[in-house]
């Protein structure tokens, strides 16, 4: 695949008139897809996906263009020069992009994340056999996930990375399951039948004849998954400099009136974790690491090419919105979380969250799949589903009890356009007083 | 039809191996987007998409492939990793292969254009949305504003072994237009001109979206949003523009009665429903008021067709009738597995993608009163329009909406903007409380064009039409801390 991209860039090359600059992005995956409902197969199948994107500059003219990929020169280079012609008829008639922005000296480099997958044959069979019994729904997702950059300046670069991820959910009736996730670069099956025997367990919970909780304020344990959430509408504008510049930041108080989180509260875009690419789409080297919060304050914002250009600041992602998250550990150790929790709610998954107020970070939300009411430092019954809602201010602010010592490295099982290589790395949360409401 | 794809097909379909059943599905797309971003002209965006989707259905077991390669051999290679698929799945496969569809069906259709996409030349349409931005910049507080137009020409070919061939060709056009204000800490959003709405058809649809004309409302209306009080705190009533009702509709009516999710299919990712199978016939949903319609010939609507991906023909169908449930949105397999009537609703958002039970255009019929009557007979209410936020829980049972903005209306007259609007409430309960619908001329055609569900994850377009309603006795309430 590599060398096909490169032979491809190559021969584009030769395509160029004058002055003409080629920027080429690839990205692509072969990826197995096996969906599973009741503990059989649903939907099952592969995708063999290559796409490359071109960006056609002539001084500050350019035009962008994206086409399927067959994987041949005889069938891809007809259809890429009827694109190149087409950008250059475009251009004609397009101003200059005073934010145009790209690099000239960018170092060009290969990165392979090593794995081991298993034969899909093994994987399916050992999903079936240690589910027995179980009304599982999930998808399996695995395979080589693709990305390269070239430049007709000569940069090359390439990205590989084989993962899997089985994401599913144990059923006991109704809405009461138990979610789960195994993902990673390395299979190992005895991880596998240890994960699927603590959803066992905690389904054994679920059965139990679950508490409607009334609307009002609750002390609550957020595991990393359900923390995920949180953050995600953080990052929603939260981190991108353009965002912030318009005044369309949900932490926009943080970044125009000083309001802080809790000082235990440290973020930052951790580039260097390696799923993604260490390259943007305009040949930038993406730095190791990008502060975001430190303890509690706003610090350094994501900066893709465009923002670059147009404030007059330094690159340091592909794009504005956090791909590698990265929260700081705690001081809770995770097994003293209950007996720190006391009466309140464990919650492992939050659902479907979205602003109540952006400009005051206040979201909403669902708990989801096994959330429990927790007394006297006990498990004592799976919840029915609540809504809650309440600022990030307070979540992670002054109601903010503490962070868990350990962390989740957990990969995104999404698969919108393609397979997500996109990760976080998250302690659990124990909060004060979060509001519910219906 | 693009020539290739009828080549590909033809050719495919002369050397492939035989088996129980096989099906390929081609989908070739042509999209151009342009913006015009705080009077900049941001760089033209072409896509050029053709892929392959083969299903193959051998041994009791049923398996696909998808593929970009075209040729010949790049189809029967990705045939023959179908078929892998299948036999090696067969133990374990959910369905049985009866409960599968197998078209044979011929036919075609096209979206009615009466202007082309190419009427207008690339500098036509960059001036046009470059007066669509300066109209949107009236202020130094308006602090962002965009103009977009963004064109699709989708084709899809279906064959299968059984003799099917259905071609068809969709242009769809989505517009927009958005205005940020901003003063101090306080942002304020609001869009218009067609904005997350596409229509089918050429570029006559643009002046039935208001674009590029709404600019200046929508720039002053944002402008209004920033000095605007907090929406009250309170129950009241709650009268929802139609591009609300579409988010509404969506969300409750159209998500919890898609037969794969009662079925148990989405369970892990989008969800459940409170709907049970043995609901249709008898289930009250909402009042007497409500009439909800599948209607894939709705003119202009983003999700018109004749066949969905699975080759079955479309028709208009009652969903729900005078308040009570009739049936489900499901295609044939789903419909297979039940034994219920469903809709020609099993859909792939690409090439690359299975079809699964989705939305299409899920309309509420309308009523009787004028959008001036529906305000005369609330006493104290909300008016609340376009939708800014929307979270449910996972059976589309308990919700929350937010809007850009709202009105109050006291003693049945229209009165000031409120801002940061909010509702929320129950599925099951809501839609019995709804207690008028608007008259034929305030019906309105909109739409979704990111409706995400499936795995492998699928985002599709959808669209909703629907006149204004009014819902009694609705928890409203505003933004701050």
């Amino acid at each position: 695949m590599q060398d096909y991209f490169f032979t491809l860039a190559d021969a584009l090359q030769a395509q160029l008139r004058g002055t003409e600059t080629l920027l080429l992005s690839f990205d692509g995956e072969d990826s197995d897809f096996v969906r599973f409902n009741h503990g059989q197969v649903r939907q099952a199948g592969g995708v063999t996906r290559r796409a490359l994107t071109l960006d056609l500059i002539e001084a500050d003219r350019h035009a962008a263009g994206r086409a399927q990929l067959a994987g041949s020169l005889e069938q891809d280079m007809p259809v890429l020069r009827h694109l190149l012609n087409d950008l250059r008829g475009q251009r004609a008639h397009l101003p200059a992009d005073p934010y145009l922005n790209y690099t000239t000296d960018g170092p060009s480099g290969e990165t392979r994340v090593q794995s081991e997958l298993p034969r899909r044959d093994h994987a399916l069979e050992a999903i079936v056999d240690t589910s027995q019994g179980l009304d599982l729904v999930g998808i399996w997702a695995a395979g080589a996930i693709y990305a390269g950059f070239a430049s007709s300046l000569g940069q090359r670069n390439w990205h590989t990375c084989e993962s899997f991820n089985f994401d599913w959910s144990c059923y006991h009736t109704g809405d009461k399951a138990v979610k789960v996730n195994y993902a990673g670069l390395r299979w190992d099956s005895a991880e596998l039948q240890s994960r699927m025997q603590d959803a066992r367990a905690d389904l054994e919970i679920m059965k139990r004849p679950p508490r409607t909780i009334e609307p009002g304020r609750y002390r609550v344990y957020l595991a990393p998954r359900a923390l995920w959430e949180v953050l995600e509408m953080m990052a929603w504008g939260g981190f991108g400099l353009k965002s912030q510049r318009t005044g369309q930041s949900p932490l926009i108080l943080m970044q125009t009136e000083g309001q802080r989180l809790d000082p235990a509260v440290n973020l930052s875009e951790h580039h260097g974790r390696g799923f993604e690419p260490p390259f943007t789409s305009e040949g930038f080297a993406k730095p190791e690491r990008v502060s975001l919060v430190v303890n509690g304050a706003y610090r350094d914002s994501l900066i893709g090419a465009r923002s670059a250009r147009e404030y007059g600041a330094r690159v340091n992602a592909a794009g504005e919105w956090p791909a590698s998250l990265e929260m700081a550990p705690g001081t809770l150790a995770a097994r003293e979380v209950i007996d720190a929790l006391d009466t309140g709610l464990y919650v492992n998954n939050l659902w479907y969250p979205n602003f109540s107020d952006r400009n005051r970070a206040r979201i909403t939300g669902m708990t989801r799949f096994a959330c429990f009411w927790v007394e006297g430092g006990e498990i004592r019954a799976p919840i029915d589903v609540m809504r809650f809602d309440d600022s990030i201010f307070r979540m992670l602010g002054e109601n903010l009890l503490g962070l868990t010592h350990e962390r989740e490295l957990l990969l995104d099982p999404g698969t919108y356009g393609g397979r997500s290589s996109h990760s976080v790395e998250l302690p659990g949360a124990l909060i004060e007083g979060l509001a519910f409401t219906l | 039809m693009e020539p290739l794809l009828e080549q590909s097909a033809k050719r495919f379909a002369g050397r492939v191996p035989t088996v129980d059943f096989w099906s390929l599905r081609l989908v070739g797309e042509h999209k151009e987007s342009l913006a015009v971003r705080q009077d900049v002209v941001q760089p033209p965006d072409t896509l050029v998409t053709r892929g392959a989707f083969i299903t193959v259905i051998q041994a009791g077991g049923t398996g696909y492939a998808a593929t970009s390669d075209l040729s010949v051999s790049g189809l029967l290679a990705a045939f023959e990793r179908a078929r892998e698929w299948a036999l090696l799945t067969a133990p374990w496969s959910l369905l049985s292969t009866r409960d599968l569809t197998r078209c044979a069906r011929t036919g075609g259709y096209e979206t009615p254009v009466a202007e082309p996409w190419e009427g207008l030349s690339i500098e036509e349409k960059i001036g046009q949305l470059r007066t669509a931005s300066r109209s949107l910049k009236i202020d130094d507080r308006i602090v962002d504003w965009w103009a977009w137009l963004v064109y699709r020409r989708i084709d899809t070919l279906l064959v299968s072994g059984c003799g099917a061939w259905i071609e068809q060709r969709f242009h769809i056009i989505d517009p927009g237009l958005k205005a940020v204000a901003n003063m101090g800490s306080q942002t304020q959003v609001r869009t218009g001109g067609g904005a997350r709405g596409a229509r089918q058809g050429g570029l006559e649809q643009l002046k039935h979206l208001g674009f590029p004309d709404q600019g200046p409302r929508v720039a002053e209306e944002a402008l209004m949003l920033l000095e605007a009080p907090e929406c009250p705190e309170d129950r009241m009533d709650l009268l929802l523009m139609p591009s609300q009702m579409a988010l509404q509709i969506h969300e409750s009516i159209g998500h919890p009665l898609e037969l794969d999710r009662i079925l148990g299919d989405e369970r892990n990712y989008a969800g459940t429903s409170f709907v049970t199978l043995d609901m249709f016939g008898h289930y009250r949903y909402g009042s007497t008021l409500l009439n909800v319609t599948f209607d894939p010939g709705c003119d202009g609507e983003a999700a018109r067709y004749a066949f969905d991906d699975e080759g079955t023909p479309a028709e208009r169908v009652h969903l729900i009738r005078n308040g009570l449930l009739q049936r489900p949105l499901g295609g044939a397999s789903s419909q297979a597995r039940t034994g219920l009537p469903g809709t020609a609703s099993a859909r792939a958002c690409d090439w690359d993608r299975p079809p699964i039970d989705r939305m299409a255009n899920l309309n509420i019929e309308p009523g009787q009163g004028s959008l001036a009557e529906l305000v005369a007979g609330i006493e104290r209410g909300v008016l609340m329009d376009t939708n800014r936020s929307w979270s449910i829980d996972d059976s589309r049972n308990k919700f929350q909406f937010g809007c850009e903005l709202g009105r109050l209306i006291e003693d049945g007259e229209l009165r000031g903007v409120v801002r940061n609007p909010n509702y929320r409430g129950i599925s099951a309960t809501f839609w019995r409380s709804l207690c008028a619908v608007g008259e034929q001329a305030s019906f309105e055609v909109h739409g979704v064009t990111n409706c995400g569900k499936g795995e492998p994850n699928q985002m599709i377009h959808v669209g909703h039409a629907s006149p204004p309603c009014v819902f009694r006795d609705v928890e409203v309430f505003g933004g701050g801390a």
